[in-house]
């Protein structure tokens, strides 16, 4: 722990003795507090999960994926059909206005992907609007959409991040002013926005039946405090309804004071350690032997790190995605912690004194420090390169990075070609290049029957873990704090639905 | 005295330019910025196109230039995150920034000169050592900390401030207390010690043989000179208040410029970033060059240094 967060948690426990007055419930208020402030209200500008949140209050998708079936279901959509492998025929749902009163129709889904997807597009984060080729109006509630090939996750991506804005004020008020008022269709309307600071949401009296449903609370106000302190000075104070990814340590102070109940739910993310097989960093490297790398996942003991540093809703994995996501084998080569195997394998691969490397990582330093630990106990010594996620980032495309600890959220598509597909197939990052595991992907990616991709992705994520390519750690998970007024029911995707919100 | 103001100036501007340059290249080990700003998921196709849209692709050197050539006219950019003007951003900000700034040192003031004074009347004695106390703890305790020691008491135990925002003027009494406390000791020091060596100066002997009335020697004889290297400790203090403010600003969620650069840096958004280290570097070389000219214009010796 370090001294800020040692000195924070001695003075937060001097606060339990208070008194506090809750308020919100009675002018219908939740007061809603985040770390991270919503960067670009045009949400296509911006790649920060704050703007999935806000869209998903505000704006409405075609699709919606049902949080406890995995089913998709329609939602500004009301039928659609994949008439052939790149065609899909979608008939949108009639009588839906916007916030600002325009009415919703094929044009405003043929804008949307048009303006901030096509060859011209200006969205910032594009993984939801590569697949399409083009998207065409067949009348004014028929749409088809062209895929470039066939891309069975198109569903997942429709239904998370392509919100459909309204055309005709788009193109009447341009980015910047419609940044000061966004309007879209879902079940929460912008009332007020203070760039920086934070953002008000009033419900939309006129929402539609849908998947999502009205909004239960009457205002939202979202607020930014960057210090993790003041967000629960604000919560034990009575000031805060809710807050988000409270660390370990600090949510059991807050769960201890009474004040809040915690909920720790899990989350799309997950941990892992990739190690240089393809031998990037050095073509006799330490890690280009499976042995090495089968000792490195002998050595440490995810389990134990697991109870003493995180809780109770990470879960140790051993595949190389979240068993959550759609065509994750979870039936792979499992690697027990065995310090004495991990010695043998090392001896083994030529090195049975051990040897030295560098060793990156970017969060989570206490978990770092304690997998470094356990692989010097095997004789791995490790020197740490300790840096923020871009220069990690940077350095591991380069091929620069022999061993590296790093997390993956698949931007919460449920689905394993947001995880796996973007590390084995020859991209920057991919530290394994191997032929065979591309191909099965390349078939998952592009089938869209089910059977065929859970059976490629299953020979590819059992070929990974034999290989020993990635050290699969943990899922990762989100505290969340509601106050003793508010109901709340987190989601695995770590999508904060405020409509979900109610009082007690 | 012209001479000295130019070889200041040129110094001033020699000591921003070197900040900015040194600020840019830190910027980019931290990491490639286009990697930032495309997020987790991008690809590596659509980070090389947002290399390219924003021009990161082009050697650093000249990417620094054609910022340097545009933040001269005063155009520092549109931020890539917020996707607004730069200038508009920071000076919408900047006002809460100074009000702080301003709050605090005068807080500082408030309690270092009179403290200072009463301490060098009787040094050592027990109401020095208490001065001193307080000092060494202002030097000592980390801004975050006491900050969150005044929320627990005055936002939560006694309700009576809020913890955080900047929409009421009782949102700005802690970060001044915090802020302000942090520079009360080296202003302090400066007045006990100046107070002390006047003190013992012969004019002030003259001034007490000649029967003249304690408080008149003290205030009007003594106080007025001891204070002068404090104004311009204070103008230097100012300068700090001013672009070190980051963490009190974070702390208390004050909606100012220092809270406007962690969020910039915790983004890694270049050109917001650039022009905060820029304004808060040149606030301090405008105040610590205001503080040369002040001393130098009232003791002539140091205007040949």
């Amino acid at each position: 722990m370090s001294l800020k967060r040692f000195l924070s948690a001695g003075a937060i426990a001097l606060a339990l003795p208070a008194t506090a007055s809750y308020a919100d419930k009675a002018n219908d208020t939740a007061e809603i507090v985040f770390m991270r402030d919503l960067d670009n209200p045009d949400l296509y500008y911006s790649t920060a999960r704050s703007a999935v949140i806000a869209g998903f209050q505000a704006f409405d998708t075609l699709f919606y994926r049902d949080t406890e079936t995995g089913e998709y279901v329609g939602n500004l959509a009301t039928e659609w059909e994949w008439t052939d492998d790149v065609t899909l025929k979608v008939v949108l749902r009639e009588g839906v206005t916007f916030h600002n009163g325009e009415a919703f129709n094929a044009d405003d889904v043929v804008f949307t992907f048009e303006h901030f997807g096509g060859p011209d597009g200006v969205a910032k984060g594009r993984p939801g609007f590569n697949w399409i080729e083009s998207v065409e109006k067949v009348d004014d509630y028929t749409v088809i959409f062209h895929a470039k090939a066939p891309f069975p996750a198109a569903m997942a991506y429709l239904a998370m991040s392509n919100y459909i804005y309204p055309n005709e004020y788009y193109a009447e008020v341009g980015s910047s002013k419609f940044a000061e008022k966004p309007v879209g269709t879902g079940p929460y309307m912008f009332d007020s926005i203070d760039p920086g600071k934070g953002y008000v949401l009033k419900a939309n009296p006129n929402y539609f039946e849908g998947p999502k449903h009205k909004a239960q609370i009457g205002t939202i106000n979202v607020r930014t405090i960057p210090d993790v302190n003041t967000q629960l000075a604000e919560m034990i104070g009575g000031n805060a309804d809710f807050l988000w990814n409270i660390p370990e340590d600090q949510a059991q102070k807050l769960q201890s004071s009474g004040r809040a109940e915690i909920i720790n739910a899990g989350a799309v993310r997950v941990g892992y350690i990739t190690m240089d097989a393809a031998g990037r960093t050095d073509p006799e490297g330490p890690f280009t032997k499976k042995e090495v790398r089968q000792a490195v996942s002998y050595a440490i003991d995810r389990q134990a790190i697991k109870q003493a540093l995180l809780s109770e809703a990470n879960t140790v994995i051993d595949s190389a995605c979240n068993p959550v996501q759609f065509g994750c084998e979870t039936d792979v080569t499992k690697y027990e912690y065995n310090p004495e195997k991990a010695k043998e394998l090392l001896a083994a691969a030529g090195y049975p004194d051990g040897f030295t490397t560098k060793f990156y990582a970017y969060r989570d330093r206490p978990i770092t420090e304690a997998m470094l630990n356990m692989l010097a106990e095997v004789g791995i010594k490790t020197e740490l390169t300790y840096m923020q996620y871009a220069a990690t980032a940077e350095a591991h495309g380069k091929g620069e990075i022999p061993i590296t600890f790093l997390t993956w959220g698949s931007g919460s598509i449920t689905d394993v070609s947001a995880i796996t597909s973007r590390f084995f197939k020859f991209e920057s990052r991919d530290d394994a290049r191997d032929e065979e595991v591309k191909q099965w992907l390349d078939e998952g990616d592009s089938s869209v029957d089910p059977e065929v991709r859970k059976a490629a992705y299953s020979k590819a994520l059992k070929k990974i873990a034999d290989e020993a390519y990635w050290l699969p750690l943990w899922t990762y998970s989100i505290n969340y704090a509601l106050s003793d007024e508010l109901d709340f029911v987190p989601t695995e995707d770590e999508v904060v639905r405020f409509y979900d919100m109610s009082w007690k | 005295m012209v001479r000295f103001i130019l070889t200041k100036l040129v110094m001033a501007a020699m000591v921003a330019l070197t900040v900015s340059i040194i600020s840019f290249g830190l910027v980019y080990m931290a990491g490639d910025p286009a990697i930032a700003l495309a997020g987790e998921t991008a690809t590596d196709e659509e980070i090389a196109v947002i290399r390219e849209q924003y021009g990161f692709d082009r050697p650093i050197p000249v990417q620094y230039l054609d910022w340097l050539g545009n933040a001269v006219r005063g155009d520092f950019g549109i931020s890539y995150y917020y996707n607004m003007p730069v200038s508009d951003m920071i000076f919408s900000r900047l006002g809460t920034t100074v009000t702080l700034g301003l709050c605090a040192i005068s807080f500082a003031l408030l309690i270092s000169l009179p403290m200072g004074v009463l301490s060098a009347i009787k040094p050592n004695s027990l109401l020095d050592r208490v001065a001193v106390f307080i000092a060494v703890v202002g030097e000592a305790i980390p801004s975050f900390w006491f900050g969150l020691l005044l929320i627990v008491l005055f936002s939560i135990n006694l309700g009576w401030l809020p913890a955080s925002g900047s929409d009421s003027w009782q949102s700005f009494i802690m970060p001044t207390i915090v802020l302000g406390y942090y520079a009360t000791p080296a202003l302090m020091r400066l007045t006990r010690a100046g107070m002390i060596d006047v003190l013992s100066s012969d004019y002030i002997r003259t001034a007490k043989a000649k029967g003249l009335r304690p408080r008149k020697v003290l205030f009007k004889h003594a106080l007025r000179n001891a204070v002068i290297p404090v104004v311009s400790l204070a103008a230097v203090q100012m300068g700090f208040m001013l672009g070190g403010s980051i963490v009190t600003e974070t702390v208390f969620a004050l909606h100012g410029a220092g809270f406007l650069a962690w969020q910039s840096i915790s983004r890694n958004d270049l050109s917001t970033m650039q022009a905060l280290i820029l304004i808060f570097s040149m606030f301090y070389i405008v105040f610590t060059f205001l503080a040369d000219v002040l001393n130098a214009w009232l003791d002539p010796r140091l205007r040949s240094g």
